[in-house]
This record gives C-alpha cells, sequence and structure tokens, in this order.
C-alpha cells in the first residue's frame, strides 16, 4: 500500500469511526440527512480526492481512493461519498466545475429513457431517471450519455426535477428524478473513458464498498464466534464455524483483491472490463460472505437490535446497483467470446485492461 | 484476527517481453498438439519436452549461475510458469525439481550435492518426487513413521510413502523421516533426506487412479542405505522445513489453472456470439480467473519481499483449486454434453479428463479441510 493510501485510509477510517454511529445509522434509515458526518467529510476533502488538484481536488490515483471507498463499506456511511468521488472524477475529467454539496451519480439502466434534446451550448432533459442513490438529496446529479456521437459528461440540478423518494434494502435513498425540459451542463468526456462511464465507475465503486462491507462481517463475525459459547465452549472452536469463517475470509479477500484489480485498470485504461470483473465477483462474496456471517450470528443477527443488517442489507443492495452480477457477465462473457479463446489469456494478463470491450454498445473510439 | 496482505503485485517491466518471448516459442513448441494433452496440464510427463525448456534456460531461472541457473527474479520466473500452465504445456518431468527440490538443495544441499544435481535439473534431465504422505500419515503428516537411522556410513531407511506423484520416474526423492522416534513431540524428531531412488533395498509400485492413470505410487523402503550426506538441512528440522516448503508450494498459478483449458474450449465451444446465458455463464469464470491471477500474484509478491505469505497462501489454494473444480461443472451445466475422454471432440474430451481428475485438486498439497484449518488459525479461532 502507498504512503498516500495508508493516509487515506486512516483518515477516512478515523472520520467515519467518530460519525457513523449506529444512532447516525438509524437516523439516516429514517429519512434523516446526517449533516454532521457530511460536514465532517467535506472540510476532510474526501469527496474531492480523485479530482485533480486544479480541480480542487487532491490528484489521488484510482487504488489509493479506493482506501477511502472501502472505508465508506466498513462503517456503512449513510451518505453518498462513493458517488460524488466518482461524480467529481467524471467532471474533473469533462472540465466541468464541481458544484458544491453531494452529488449524486445516476447510471441510465435499459428501460429508464432520460431524452437529452437541443444541441451545442442549448443541451435539455426530459424524462427519467431511476433509484438514483441519494438522488433527492443531492444537489447535483452527474451521468454520462452519447451526445452528438460522443460520450458526454452531463450535469443536471436537482432542484429541476421532481423527486418521487424511493428505498434500497439497507433504506438508503434510491430516489426517482422527473426532468420536464431541464437546461442542462454536458462536456466530452476524454478517452479511454466511454458514454457509460457513470455506470462503470458506480460499479467500480460498489465493489469496493462490498469489500469493505465483507471486512466489517468478518470481523463482527469472527469476534462473535469467539464471545459466543454453546454446549460450554465458544462456538468459533467448533470446526464447522471455523471452516465457514475460513470461506467467509477468502471471500472477503477476492471481493478486495476484485476491486484492486478494477481500480488499476481505472489508472491505466478503459477499465469497463476489469469492473465487470469485480463487480462479478465481489457480488458475489457479498451474497456467500452474508449468508455465512447470519448463519454465524443465528438469531441475533437476524433482529434489528442486531447489528449485523446494517451491512448485508447493503451488501444485498449493493450487488444488484450500478449492474448486477448477471448483466457485468453477460458482457464480460460477450467480450470474451467475440475476442475468441485465443485472446483469453493474454486478456487476463494484461489484467482485462488493455483489450477493447467488443461488447460496448457505442462503438467508442479509444 | 492477522490482516490480510494481499496488496496488487505490479510485475516488473523486464515481465513484459519475457512473457512476449515464452508465449512464442511455446507457440510453435506445442503446435498441433491435442486439447486432450495439454488438459494434462502441470501432470503432462514429457522428458523431451522439460529438456528443452533446460536449454531455454527456463528451469531454475532464479538459482546461480555456477550451478546451472539463471540469476532471473522470482518474478520473472513466475511468468514463465504462467505461460507454461495456461498453454497447457507437459511440465511433469521438471516441475518438482524446479519448484521445489531445487530450492531445498539451494538451501541445505552440500556443495557436492549442488555442483552434481543442479545443473542436471536446469537442464530438465532430472526428475524429483516429493516424499511426505504415507499410508498411515495424509493430512496428518506428522504421523508418519518411515525412519532414517544413523548407522555407520549414512542412514538406514525403512517405512514406506504413498501416493508420491511421479516416484515411478523420478530419480530422487526429498523425503520427510523420522531420525529420532523417542522424541517427545510428534513434531520432533524429524528430518529431510535426499534419496537416490536407485539405492538398493527401494521398490517404487505405481498405483492406478480412477482414470486408469498411473502418475503417484507407493515407495516402499526396505533397509535402503544412503549417504551420511543425504541428510538436507539440520537433524531434527524437518518438521519446519517442509512447513516454509509448503508456502512455496501452495499459491502458485498450478492451483488455480489445472482445468484452464477446459475455459478454453468452452469459449471455442460457445462460438463468437452465444446466447445471454451462456455468455453470462463465461463472464463469470473470467471474473473469477482475473482475480485469483491477482490473488497469487499478490502472494508471490509477498515472497518475493520476504515476508510469509502462509495464511494468504492457504486461503488462495483454497479458492483456487475450487475455481479448477467448478469449472467442469459449469462447463456441463451450460453446455449440456456429455465427459467422453475417448472418441468424443475436444470439449468432450477434455471434461472427460477433468471430470475425473478434479476431485484431486482439493487433495493435493495440503486438503481443503486443512487449508481451512490453517485460515481459521490466522483468524485467531484455533
Amino acid at each position: 500500500m502507498s504512503e498516500t493510501a495508508a493516509l487515506l485510509r486512516e483518515t477516512a477510517e478515523r472520520l467515519l469511526r467518530d460519525h457513523c454511529s449506529r444512532a447516525t445509522l438509524e437516523a439516516a434509515e429514517r429519512g434523516e440527512w446526517p449533516a454532521a458526518l457530511w460536514s465532517a467529510l467535506e472540510a476532510s476533502g474526501l469527496p474531492e480526492a480523485l479530482a485533480p488538484e486544479a480541480a480542487g481536488g487532491a490528484g489521488v490515483a484510482w487504488r489509493e481512493a479506493l482506501e477511502v471507498l472501502r472505508a465508506a463499506g466498513r462503517h456503512a456511511a449513510p451518505v453518498p461519498l462513493a458517488e460524488t468521488m466518482g461524480a467529481t472524477a467524471l467532471l474533473a475529467a469533462a472540465g466541468l466545475e464541481r458544484p458544491p454539496g453531494p452529488l449524486a451519480l445516476a447510471a441510465p439502466e435499459a428501460g429508464v429513457a432520460l431524452e437529452i434534446v437541443g444541441g451545442t451550448g442549448g443541451w435539455r432533459a426530459q424524462g427519467r431517471l431511476a433509484a438514483v442513490p441519494w438522488g433527492g438529496q443531492a444537489s447535483h446529479v452527474v451521468t454520462t450519455a452519447l451526445l452528438d456521437g460522443r460520450p458526454q459528461v452531463l450535469l443536471l440540478r436537482r432542484a429541476d426535477a421532481a423527486v418521487r423518494r424511493g428505498s434500497s434494502l439497507a433504506r438508503e435513498p434510491r430516489d426517482e428524478l422527473r426532468f420536464e425540459g431541464a437546461p442542462l451542463r454536458a462536456a466530452p468526456l476524454p478517452p479511454p473513458l466511454s458514454a457509460d462511464a457513470a455506470l462503470v465507475l458506480g460499479a467500480l465503486a460498489r465493489a469496493a464498498q462490498i469489500a469493505g462491507a465483507l471486512e466489517r462481517l468478518l470481523e463482527d463475525s469472527v469476534r462473535h464466534a469467539r464471545e459466543r459459547s454453546q454446549f460450554g465452549r465458544p462456538i468459533g472452536s467448533f470446526q464447522a464455524i471455523q471452516h465457514a469463517l475460513a470461506v467467509l475470509a477468502s471471500e472477503t479477500a477476492a471481493a478486495a483483491t476484485a476491486a484492486a484489480l478494477a481500480a488499476r485498470a481505472a489508472e491505466r485504461g478503459d477499465p469497463t472490463l476489469a469492473v465487470a470483473a469485480a463487480k462479478i465477483r465481489a457480488g458475489e462474496a457479498a451474497g456467500i460472505g452474508a449468508r455465512i456471517a447470519h448463519q454465524v450470528h443465528g438469531a441475533i443477527g437476524f433482529t434489528y437490535e442486531g447489528a449485523l443488517h446494517f451491512w448485508t442489507r447493503r451488501l444485498w443492495a449493493w450487488r444488484a446497483e450500478y449492474g448486477s452480477e448477471r448483466a457485468w457477465a453477460e458482457r464480460l462473457g460477450r467480450s470474451v467470446a467475440a475476442r475468441g479463446s485465443e485472446a483469453l489469456w493474454p486478456d487476463v494478463t494484461a489484467g482485462l485492461g488493455a483489450q477493447v470491450d467488443a461488447a460496448s454498445d457505442g462503438g467508442v473510439p479509444r | 484476527m492477522q490482516r490480510l496482505q494481499l496488496d496488487l503485485l505490479d510485475l516488473p517491466p523486464a515481465a513484459g517481453p519475457l512473457r512476449e518471448e515464452v508465449r512464442g516459442w511455446l507457440r510453435e513448441a506445442l503446435a498441433g498438439t491435442p486439447a486432450a494433452r495439454r488438459a494434462r496440464s502441470w501432470g503432462g510427463f514429457d522428458p523431451e519436452f522439460s529438456r528443452r525448456l533446460g536449454e531455454r534456460g527456463w528451469i531454475g531461472m532464479t538459482w546461480p549461475r555456477r550451478y546451472g541457473g539463471g540469476e532471473r527474479s522470482a518474478l520473472e520466473r513466475l511468468v514463465v510458469l504462467e505461460e507454461l500452465l495456461a498453454a497447457g504445456a507437459p511440465v511433469a518431468a521438471h516441475w518438482v525439481a524446479d519448484r521445489q527440490s531445487g530450492p531445498l538443495l539451494l538451501r541445505y544441499g552440500s556443495e557436492g550435492q549442488r555442483e552434481r544435481l543442479l545443473p542436471r535439473m536446469a537442464r530438465g534431465e532430472l526428475v524429483f518426487c516429493i516424499g511426505m504422505s504415507e499410508p498411515g500419515a495424509g493430512s496428518d503428516l506428522a504421523a508418519i513413521r518411515s525412519r532414517a537411522e544413523s548407522v555407520s556410513g549414512g542412514w538406514r531407511l525403512r517405512g514406506s510413502k504413498l501416493w508420491t506423484s511421479n516416484a515411478h520416474r523420478s530419480h530422487y526423492m526429498i523425503g520427510l523421516f523420522r531420525t529420532r522416534p523417542e522424541a517427545e513431540s510428534r513434531h520432533e524428531g524429524m528430518s529431510q533426506l535426499l534419496v537416490d531412488l536407485a539405492t538398493p533395498g527401494i521398490t517404487v509400485r505405481p498405483i492406478r487412479d480412477l482414470s486408469g492413470d498411473e502418475h503417484f505410487c507407493e515407495v516402499v523402503f526396505e533397509d535402503a542405505l544412503v549417504p551420511e550426506e543425504a541428510l538436507l538441512g539440520a537433524e531434527g528440522a524437518g518438521w519446519a522445513q517442509v512447513m516454509a516448503e509448503l508456502a512455496f508450494e501452495r499459491s502458485g498459478p498450478e492451483r488455480y489453472l489445472s482445468s484452464f483449458q477446459l475455459l478454453l474450449e468452452l469459449v471455442r465451444a460457445a462460438g463468437p456470439a452465444p446466447e445471454p446465458a451462456l455468455a453470462a455463464g463465461i463472464g463469470r469464470l473470467v471474473a473469477h480467473l482475473a482475480t485469483l491471477r491477482e490473488m497469487s500474484l499478490a502472494v508471490a509478491g509477498c515472497l518475493a519481499a520476504g515476508r510469509d505469505p502462509s495464511l494468504e497462501a492457504a486461503l488462495v489454494k483454497d479458492l483456487g483449486t475450487s475455481f479448477e473444480q467448478e469449472i467442469p461443472e459449469v462447463a456441463h451445466a451450460l453446455l449440456g454434453r456429455a465427459p467422453r475422454p475417448e472418441g468424443g471432440d475436444d470439449f468432450e474430451q477434455v471434461l472427460g479428463f477433468l471430470t475425473q481428475t478434479a476431485p484431486s485438486f482439493s487433495l493435493r498439497g495440503g486438503t481443503r479441510e486443512v487449508l481451512r484449518g490453517i485460515i481459521a488459525r490466522g483468524l485467531g479461532l484455533r
């Protein structure tokens, strides 16, 4: 781990540990905006970490920013930290000024229409964005689309949208935003980012958050297994429990490695396929990890009073966001098939980072 | 609870050209090799191929030049291993010598042994095997009973080793023996010995496996006398030496690539535009593959940096061998075709071979249960 990464990890850890109490998590689930947490984050500069210094950020690399995203998962931070980090990175890449406040990162999904009309200098948005994380609480919404035949970053004001509240399994806001000819700012994204960069960066963030949440599950489950006694001994002394926790540890490590693989690819070129791999692997680990943690925790883990659910509900929600495992697996598999068996090993040794995403829709030049 | 250390490893710049060189050489060397033979992976035994590889300098790459090595880095060696396995090259005739026996001799061997054996190992001429398991000592390695008794003129060996891969084709075994049966703790009093398998009093009997293949053996020692200098390392330090050796054995690319040829056949069979469920099945396997490769490299990075990655290595082997075992399952589920070791097309033959071989993946080199025990200990549960 680089020095910057270690420093970011420490900063994020301390800040989130201090501000993500159970009371904060519960209040957020009731719809309260955790203002103190967000102010502390803004003061720390973490939301801007990925933007270059010239754009008011810290200019850290993706593998370093990963530490912040993992910490966000480890503490179940009930704020759009990952989303704002991804959005600021996109705005900076496109040379758009970052507006103040928390930002939402919206990835248009199939069947949900946001139509962009007009032309350079006068784009307007018509239609809706579904299940936008913190859509109703963000100051602005950032997304990406193919406009004028090139991938562009779009910046919309939340105040211009009609908001219909929704929520995830973890009762984090997932709001529908409806725009009726709302003005927007658009600027081209430089290569290698593609028209679905918002989806890709969102998926990368979720893979990292899943890795962090799994670390927390592992820690809590191991502690529980050592403290809880049955049949006159700690349940962690039973081989059945030991082996289940060994699997949880392995899945946790796999999720963290997969997220790191994607972050590295984002530093080198088009990360789409590496992100696909990360989201697939981390998502699978989320399912397995949550199942094991609940089994080890027994009935107390199934109550609201216990704390396990703050993480397991997030894991179940996150694995389906910014592209499910199934969606990403199809995309990765189509690309592998199109490139043929001879290309598979060379592509893997290139960290899934160098090759063209054959399954990409827009045929984006890179 | 131990903190897991699996930082991504960035291979040195020299790795790129080396990888291309090896890849290009293998493309020619293996042209026309049937898929069913490539599927044997590191079980494929071909002394001629090993000799050719030795000529290229790709065996004993990290060893000192004076012993026939190439003084290359451990990570460069890893690049060669990855390419050999991904191509389905028959590497069994030198695999153990390169991975385990050579490094052991470098560390513990006498100068005479090193000078006599290492150059021939690096040329791919000497086959080695590992004598650990016994009839009464499988997962419970400390239960071994084979004895090496100190007598005038050397060590007298008695007992038997079991499941010793390629013993019937090996020149030497590095085996674990009890040198002090009266030792108080069962982990004490063991030593490693270098045994010339041509020594009188040693009988090697191949054991047929469930597929009809013969690759592992029983080796019986009946008062076989080996010289004094056969002792490797310190007398009584065998257990510690073997445990250290296993970390090298557990997380290499051979622990997640054993079924890779079937994944390639699956991609071939799927064609360039598979239907969605098939594409998703392939995509998922590739996601696992890419992740496992990074995990395995991360462990290699730990080793190269001088850290002890025993916990991480156990974890990667558990995940890697599970993946190797899952590929035949998934391939069968996706295409619904029969495993046919003989007479089928490439996919069916490779599926046939791997369906039968896969059970061994989570047995050899430490069972899944042993590995999970090691992980649990790292988690502070044991």
